[in-house]
């Protein structure tokens, strides 16, 4: 069954979990995602689902913790300062394997930077912003509809492999609204989480269970000791960047110029490449839809043709690394950043006509 | 001759216990016993979730024959916050020390009070920070040397003890705030009333509820265990009252002040 409605891309964030059977939302207010906290605020303690306005980014994170440990489908949403401060408890929830959803939908950096769009946490969505080292897959949706249909795929993947995952946006794409199918989408049979705790006596052997974070300290079976342990994490990253890498590739075929961008920017880049196209540039785009893993291969590809790389980012220049690590010193990559805005303030956005621009100077 | 067993460990415990991680003369042990008795006695240990913190308080985990949740440090109350909210016929409980709950979980601790959680805490207070080797915690008291004061809180430089169960009971969220000790078995025994107690305020749903218990730590002390039991009777005793602060039968409290 599906429902056709005219939605932001904050409250899409809402739809799309309550379609894929979310339990619960913790949440403190943050801009530019309130839309997200107060969307959940209306819509789901009417349904018999939890809804909980923590006293802070700290607690939120921490509620995760627990809800995603009993066994439940739990998420949050934050921005900037609020991402930050989540970060202790991400590494946490990575090393207990507790699967949740977290949303980041960017604003501008760093400190408490603006309160508006931006681009500027690419790094520790994708590296592991935390202590110790560790990845989440990192989704990232470019339009409305792919904001709800990559929140269902992220509690599935989440699930699958028993690790948080973030869906990184922005306030562009937070605020804007376009018309989207709500629908439930099966990915496939996932595990009843026979790890989760429910009290000893709901357990199918009844046998009583243990999650922890700290492996190292008190080992778990069936790990005998820490290193053990880090071997079956590495492996799970590695079946993670191999099965569940997407992108979209825009009339990239024969390209000289390819633009690499993620969220608003990808839109914005889209039109820019339609702009050089119309005028008979050979420009491409590849968006990468999973930032972590991400489509090295398919930059290198491209790199040994000898194209060059235009990265559009609403930023100082953070994906650009990334596209630098695919082309492997092969070919140039430029970037159009947060100071090509077409106006010096918070509100300033990248526009196609300066992306355009820069196709041209580089052709 | 017929030999009958008067005395073991608690069913919950596994065998072998946990307990052997404790220094001897620790208190810890005997405040997890407590706790196995009156699960095992109201007979809720089967739908139990446990949430520790981090601390030596934390290793009762692999002692309990019941599902555990070891939290990030602090935060336990708000993983169990979130376990009783999406699951509230479970009986949530957390187990923390007093560097864990009221040093850097206060935000934690406060938030589930304020929003009066249907949760059960029990907190062991050993007047410092006993797993990193005995530093100042927000419990210790004025002149006590540790690691971290080597000539004695200062209460120009370091304020002073905070009393933690006395700050429970101000908060209307809070259906049940008492502090206990185990240095005396009659204390064991008023101890054991008191978190009996508390699982009840859980159970009958009418808020927060919330055990201190006094608990001895040779080493950091740097006494011997008998030693520390005369510091609680004496020293701890006399800055940490014992007794109940608060104790609610009825929700009828939360809905007066609209």
């Amino acid at each position: 069954m599906a429902e056709k409605m005219f939605v932001q891309g904050n409250e899409a964030v809402g739809w799309g979990a309550l379609y894929c059977g979310c339990d619960g939302f913790f949440g403190y207010p943050i801009t530019p995602q309130n839309e997200v906290t107060q969307w959940f605020a209306h819509e789901f303690p009417k349904r018999g689902k939890v809804f909980l306005q923590s006293q802070s980014e700290v607690g939120s994170i921490n509620m995760l913790f627990g809800g995603a440990a009993a066994g439940f489908r739990v998420m949050t949403s934050t921005s900037g300062p609020g991402w930050g401060l989540m970060q202790e408890t991400i590494s946490h929830l990575v090393a207990a394997e507790l699967p949740c959803v977290i949303v980041l939908v960017q604003r501008g950096g760093p400190g408490a930077g603006s309160i508006r769009h931006a681009q500027m946490d690419y790094i520790t969505a994708t590296r592991g912003g935390g202590q110790g080292g560790y990845k989440n897959i990192v989704l990232a949706p470019g339009s409305v509809q792919e904001v709800h249909d990559l929140i269902q795929l992220g509690f599935h993947l989440a699930d699958k492999y028993r690790n948080p995952l973030v869906i990184l946006t922005d306030g562009i794409l937070g605020q804007v609204s376009e018309s989207v199918e709500v629908k439930t989408i099966d990915f496939g049979p996932l595990d009843k989480k026979p790890w989760a705790l429910r009290g000893r006596e709901r357990q199918e052997d009844g046998k009583s269970r243990i999650v922890n974070s700290a492996v190292g300290v008190l080992p778990l079976p069936p790990y005998p000791n820490y290193i053990s342990w880090l071997k079956h994490i590495e492996e799970k990253y590695r079946e993670m960047e191999g099965s569940e890498l997407r992108y979209e590739i825009y009339q990239a075929e024969g390209a000289d110029l390819i633009l690499v961008a993620y969220g608003y920017t990808s839109r914005v880049s889209k039109e820019a490449v339609n702009m050089a196209r119309a005028e008979g540039h050979k420009v491409g785009m590849i968006r990468p839809i999973t930032l972590w893993p991400f489509p090295y291969s398919v930059i290198r590809e491209k790199a040994m043709l000898g194209c060059k790389f235009l990265v559009v980012e609403d930023s100082l220049g953070l994906l650009i690394d990334d596209v630098k690590i695919g082309v492997e010193g092969r070919a140039d990559v430029h970037l159009v950043g947060i100071l090509d805005r077409h106006i010096p303030t918070d509100g300033g956005m990248i526009m196609p006509g300066r992306v355009f621009e820069e196709i041209k100077r580089l052709l | 001759m017929n030999k009958k067993k008067v005395c073991g460990n608690p069913k919950i415990w596994k065998d072998p216990p946990g307990a052997a991680m404790y220094c001897p003369g620790c208190q810890h042990p005997v405040i997890d016993r407590i706790i196995s008795e009156v699960l095992e006695e109201m007979d809720i240990d089967g739908k139990a979730i446990c949430v520790v913190g981090v601390g030596c308080h934390a290793f009762v985990q692999i002692s309990w024959n019941l599902d555990v949740l070891s939290s990030a440090h602090g935060r336990a109350l708000d993983s169990g916050t979130a376990i009783k909210r999406l699951n509230p016929d479970a009986i949530v409980f957390t187990v923390q020390g007093d560097g864990d709950c009221i040093g850097i979980g206060a935000g934690a601790f406060i938030g589930a009070m304020i929003r009066g959680e249907k949760i059960t805490t029990i907190m062991f207070n050993n007047t410092n920070y006993g797993t990193t080797g005995g530093q100042l915690a927000p419990t210790t008291l004025l002149g006590q040397k540790t690691a971290t004061t080597p000539h004695g809180r200062d209460a120009a430089l370091e304020g002073y003890p905070v009393h933690t169960a006395e700050l429970a009971a101000t908060f209307k969220g809070t259906a049940y705030s008492a502090r206990g000790s185990v240095h005396t078995p009659a204390d064991y025994q008023r101890t054991k009333r008191y978190i009996k107690t508390a699982f009840q305020k859980q159970i009958d749903g009418v808020g927060f509820s919330f055990v201190e218990v006094l608990s001895a730590c040779p080493p950091n002390w740097h006494l011997s265990p008998v030693k520390c039991l005369k510091r609680i009777g004496e020293d701890i005793v006399s800055e940490f009252p014992l007794g109940e602060f608060k104790n609610e039968d009825s929700t009828e409290r939360l809905s007066k002040s609209k």
